[in-house]
């Protein structure tokens, strides 16, 4: 086998590992409940009888193994089994309540990456070039500054100056499912912005950083005494050598971005993932705040993998071994 | 002035005149090059030698009208061919550098581009100045494979950089630099990171090629001997400045200067060795070991050492010369063989030896700088011993720190200094005074003076031959350098790839008949001596022609 | 023969001889503005934070019967919803909030830093076992940990404490293995074992020593990292609980006056804000003192 597909299949087991690890680890908080959880769910005036009840229909008079293995194999077609809020007159599964929700989260996620990555790199190879040039300098103190922000204080700022003060945005993105594209962009523009600002310091810098070590190495040295132009020495020798360290950094803030969502979510009321898993937690609602954990966690893992693999396939020394 | 035709500046190809380079470290530029007047006729070889600080390589690049980053120009002119590179903008800097004068860098390994192909690189030069079309490149970079001898040249440039060894790549350099037939390459000590049977075949190899093409070059590099085989003329160097400029006969057979008089009188320091018969203090017996289950490096090795003596231990990188250390001193338990101390079975593991056992046998390593921690005081580093070992504290201690201080010929003023205060021969020596706390009979000297600068070195290996003198110590000295045994030892051992190749006296070992690894290490040595390369390639050539 | 004395570098022949606190202080003198902004602001809130009680007009919770007063008079910044002075809950806020931060980083720091440094010396099973849990808690986004365990176990302060300590002292330990790592591997670590020395010797004497400018700027770093999650919990509403005064919760309670253009909620968020950017500017400029002292060897 080319040692590529050989790193590529070991990269894409280990990550199956660490899910599978992580999901009896998402699993076992149904176990790790205190004793008197029932009764905070059912409140006060639960009676013995209906907490053996609650704690039947939860599972949890069955062997963890049993339980975990019913669960995965639900969790697997989609299936994560029913809310706590789920009344035998108003059934509410966990995968209806998510759907449309995840769909919401996603569409701010992915119109967050588009405008921060080009925008990102583009600023991070231009502050490495003129490093400790007038640019460079202004650069880093405004992104330490902007990382140095609690998300809800960017979205504060912004609501209080586009919204409120100068009415060109909506302060509220409460998108339905009926809604027009167009709309739908228009809504989600401040809470997509406060992520920008947020994720394109942080992936900025260390771009800048991974630009700047990379310029260092030798080989650069010795392309600028051949004599080749400063465009080609960037493009022909510094380029082919950075998609590793661009592509982590790019993975390292998608998955940042993905917490980044919640706290903005909750700010701009927006319909998302994030706002619910918040919900969930504050009353408790331990099936949906699983099936949350599990996709979060799941998307960090896959964009980890994907950064991994890029890394592998882009490494000469693996592409092309003795 | 020595040689001819200078006044005029006729037929000069480069002329600095009054150089001047700065360089910053912590926010502070302190002047490193100083003043420095060099000249090169054309199809003329200059050696640039000196120690580490001496500014050569600063003044290398300087040729090519480069500074590195931290580093500035900031007086002198550099003429090439008539040209002050200085008063030249970017773009017709470019286009002086890769098509008249070129660069091979110390490390291949780095230098070379990991994500193209060797032929793609090799033939860029030429390609982005526009001076050749592409098969002509390529043509001419096969043909300088072939002349560089290295294998298969028609198809070696498809490889890419780490598929390639070490020696092969720095060739590989050098055809680089070679391609678009410049005026003038600068070698920045092009074979210091090779090994010395490898070496040989390098150099050979630069100064055909050098000569064949008829281009000038700088070579620079820290080894008299070496730069004495490819140089005309030598520059000496230090601190910036020069010492003594003269042929290479002139440099090595006639110094002026008391500086260059020391450096060429350096590995003559000779001990008349001889292995008088004694109970052995160290036996290795049979010693099998291996990292891991698979890799094996040492196969089978069994030495010995009468006390109060040296015991050689000579081997290329990856002979497995290190390891054998580690086996003694416990850190790597063998697969199977034993070690004896003073007829004494010493266990296998470093966990199960008693203090006394771990006291008798001290280490000396080969970085000075990371083998003291640069966060304790020479106070802390040779007290430390005193107090573990012997119990010793307060008033005592320090009188004792004191001794030691002085038996390495440092005063006792270095007491309160940090690591990063002192030089590295200044560090080598604190090292060697904390080994000496424990009263050791036994030191394992790994490679200790390989990191210095010559000079240095050779103070360190005068001194450990009066400490031995002096408190009748033995010695395990671990070294790739022919000189270094010569200069110290009793006994020798000759290491290839993991066997014992040949062990006894330092007579009998360095006197013929030879086995052929031995009179290969024996004779890659490089002497202080003109015309000692070709001497040693042509009776190569015999011999292979014989055959 | 002091052949030696020839090559010593210039800064060994000058009169080098001078105190930790001395260098400290001269570094100082040569920080940058930004680093001395920092420092100010680091001070002032830690003074503000210890002497809360001496400094902030009125009591904690103490509730007056107009809630949302505006800015003057009795109330120099208004009171909130329940009618609680402004200023007095930001000025106690900033003693359980930073104090809070302080506590679960020292807690994250100890624990994490010490397997890490274990782990890098002893190797073997102890670092796999480490090692494999982390890659684990490291696999899902602490924030949401963080949200999955208060949601098990409870909102109260010993739970986040532990919680989000626990979580982040997996990033420490990756951290203090790598940066142990690096300093096990040096001769002098291995002089230190063929000497005969114990463990804790070696941990303390001679690695500890050579991290301890990467773990202290680092401190910094995941202060920062640690507050901002706290208060970005608490701005959830599962993270510090009423009555407690704290400045994520203050901005969760307050936020829906931005919408009248009040700007109070910003108030305790710039709070938090503002001390954050100061602890940076500082840790960027020792960050950048220290790898510049690498530099020169």
């Amino acid at each position: 086998m080319h040692p590529i597909i050989r790193t590529v299949v070991q990269r894409l087991a280990l990550s199956l590992v660490t899910l599978f690890v992580v999901s009896i680890v998402i699993f076992s908080a149904v176990t790790l409940l205190p004793g008197d959880f029932a009764k905070a769910i059912l409140g006060q005036a639960a009676t013995p009888e209906t907490v053996a009840a609650f704690q039947k229909e939860i599972g949890l008079d069955k062997p963890p193994v049993t339980r975990y293995v019913e669960w995965i194999q639900k969790v697997a077609v989609g299936d994560f089994g029913e809310s706590f809020t789920s009344r035998d007159n108003y059934r509410r599964t966990v995968t209806d309540i998510i759907g449309p929700r995840l769909w919401n989260t996603l569409f701010l996620a992915v119109l967050t990456a588009i405008i921060a990555v080009p925008l990102a790199l583009f600023l991070g190879i231009l502050a490495a070039l003129y490093r400790n040039g007038w640019f460079d300098r202004i650069v880093n103190a405004l992104t330490l500054t902007t990382i140095s922000f609690p998300e809800f204080f960017v979205a504060y700022m912004l609501m209080l100056f586009f919204a409120v003060k100068w009415h060109l945005l909506p302060s509220l993105s409460n998108v339905t499912p009926e809604m027009e594209l167009g709309e739908r962009l228009y809504r989600c523009l401040l809470p997509s912005l406060t992520l920008t600002l947020v994720i394109v310091a942080h992936m900025m810098r260390m771009t800048r950083a991974a630009i700047i070590n990379l310029m260092a190495s030798p080989f650069i040295e010795m392309a600028r005494l051949k004599g080749i132009p400063p465009m080609k020495v960037i493009l022909r020798h510094a380029l082919p050598n950075a998609w590793a360290p661009i592509v982590n950094v790019i993975a390292f803030n998608l998955a940042y971005l993905i917490v980044g969502v919640v706290v903005v979510e909750v700010v701009f009321v927006y319909p998302g993932v994030g706002q619910l898993l918040v919900d969930a937690v504050t009353s408790r609602d331990i099936p949906v705040v699983q099936a949350c954990a599990l996709i979060f966690a799941a998307t960090y893992i896959l964009l980890n993998l994907i950064a991994d693999i890029i890394s592998i396939v882009t490494n000469p020394r693996i592409l092309h071994p003795r | 002035m020595s040689t001819n035709g200078r006044a005029d500046g006729r037929g000069l190809l480069l002329d600095i005149r009054g150089l001047r380079i700065e360089g910053q470290s912590d926010d502070v530029w302190n002047e490193i090059v100083k003043g420095v007047d060099l000249e090169l006729e054309r199809g003329k070889v200059l050696g640039l030698i000196g120690e580490s600080g001496a500014g050569k390589s600063t003044i290398g690049l300087a040729a090519m009208g480069f500074a590195r980053p931290g580093c500035r120009i900031t007086g002198g002119q550099i003429f090439f061919d008539g040209i002050d590179l200085r008063t030249l903008s970017d773009a017709e800097q470019r286009g002086i550098r890769g098509r008249r004068v070129a660069y091979v860098a110390q490390s291949a390994a780095a230098a070379f581009n990991p994500a193209h192909r060797l032929i793609d690189q090799i033939i860029e030069s030429p390609l982005t100045h526009a001076i050749m079309s592409k098969a002509d490149a390529t043509k001419r970079a096969v043909a300088l494979f072939a002349k560089l001898g290295l294998p298969n040249p028609e198809t070696f440039g498809n490889r890419y950089p780490h598929q390639v060894s070490g020696g092969q790549l720095q060739r590989a350099m050098t055809a680089m630099a070679l391609v678009p037939s410049p005026d003038l390459v600068v070698f920045d000590e092009p074979t210091t990171a090779l090994d010395v049977t490898t070496q040989i075949d390098v150099l050979a190899a630069i100064k055909d090629a050098i000569r064949d093409e008829g281009a000038a070059a700088l070579y620079i590099t820290h080894d008299l001997a070496v730069v004495a085989q490819v140089s005309d003329e030598i520059m000496v160097l230090r601190h910036g400045k020069q010492v003594e400029l003269g042929t290479a006969d002139e440099i090595i057979n006639r110094p002026r200067e008391d500086y260059t008089k020391r450096l060429v009188a350096i590995r003559q320091i000779s001990k008349n060795g001889e292995a008088l018969p004694h109970a052995p203090l160290l036996t290795v017996e049979g010693v099998t070991a291996a990292y891991g289950n698979s890799f094996t490096v040492l196969h089978d090795v069994s030495v010995h050492l009468p006390p109060g003596q040296t015991l050689a231990v000579v081997g290329e990188s990856g002979s497995g010369k290190s390891t054998m250390a580690r086996v003694i001193t416990g850190l790597l338990p063998p697969k199977s063989g034993a070690i004896r101390f003073d007829g004494q079975a010493m266990p296998p593991r470093l966990a199960d030896r008693t203090k006394e056992q771990l006291r008798v046998l001290q280490m000396i390593y080969q970085m000075p700088d990371v083998a003291i921690n640069p966060r304790h005081r020479v106070r802390e580093i040779i007290g430390r011993p005193l107090e573990f070992y012997f119990g010793l504290a307060g008033r005592e201690k320090e009188k004792r720190t004191l001794e030691l201080l002085d038996q390495i010929e440092m005063g006792g003023e270095y007491i309160e200094r940090y690591p990063g205060e002192l030089s590295g021969g200044q560090k080598q020596r604190v090292c060697i005074a904390r080994a000496l706390a424990a009263e050791p009979r036994l030191i394992i000297c790994d490679e200790p003076t390989s990191a210095l600068d010559p000079l240095v070195a050779d103070g360190i290996l005068k001194l450990l031959l009066k400490l031995q003198a002096e408190t009748k110590v033995s010695y395990l000295f671990i070294t790739h350098d022919i000189a270094t045994v010569r200069a110290i030892a009793d006994m020798v051992c000759v290491l290839y790839k993991g066997k014992v190749v040949r062990f006894g006296g330092k007579q009998e070992v360095l006197s013929p008949p030879f086995d052929d690894y031995t009179d290969l290490l024996l004779k890659s040595v490089p002497k202080m001596q003109i015309g000692w390369l070709e001497g040693v390639l042509s009776t190569r050539r015999m011999a292979s022609a014989g055959n | 023969m002091t052949t030696d004395l020839h090559s010593i570098p210039r800064e060994a022949v000058l009169p080098r001889r001078k105190t930790r606190l001395g260098t400290a202080l001269k570094e100082l003198g040569k920080a940058p503005f930004t680093a001395w902004l920092g420092l100010v602001i680091i001070i002032t809130y830690l003074v503000v934070a210890i002497f809360a009680p001496w400094i902030a007009p009125y009591r904690e919770s103490q509730v007056f019967e107009q809630p949302y007063a505006p800015w003057g008079g009795d109330f120099l910044l208004g009171t909130d919803q329940l009618g609680r002075d402004l200023l007095t809950r930001l000025i106690y806020g900033a003693r359980n909030t930073i104090g809070i931060a302080v506590a679960t980083t020292l807690l994250a720091f100890i624990v994490g830093g010490g397997l890490g440094i274990l782990a890098a010396i002893r190797g073997g099973w102890v670092d796999q076992i480490v090692s494999r849990i982390v890659d684990v808690i490291l696999a899902i986004p602490l924030l949401i940990s963080a949200l999955m365990l208060l949601s098990i176990f409870g909102s109260n302060v010993t739970n986040i404490i532990l919680i989000i300590a626990l979580l982040d002292s997996t990033r420490v330990f990756r951290l203090s293995r790598a940066a142990a790592m690096n300093v096990v591997v040096m001769d002098y670590v291995e002089a230190a074992r063929l000497r005969g020395e114990g463990l804790g010797w070696i941990m303390r004497r001679e690695i500890l020593p050579n991290v301890m400018p990467i773990l202290v700027a680092e401190f910094g770093l995941r202060f920062c990292f640690v507050f901002l999650t706290i208060s970005a919990l608490s701005f959830l509403g599962v993270g510090i609980q009423p009555p407690t005064a704290d400045w994520g919760s203050m901005v969760r309670e307050n936020s829906t006056l931005i919408t009248y253009g009040n700007i109070t909620p910003l108030l305790p968020a710039g709070a938090i804000a503002v001390l954050t950017v100061g602890v940076n500017f500082v840790v960027d400029w020792f960050l950048h003192k220290t790898s510049g002292l690498r530099d020169e060897h």
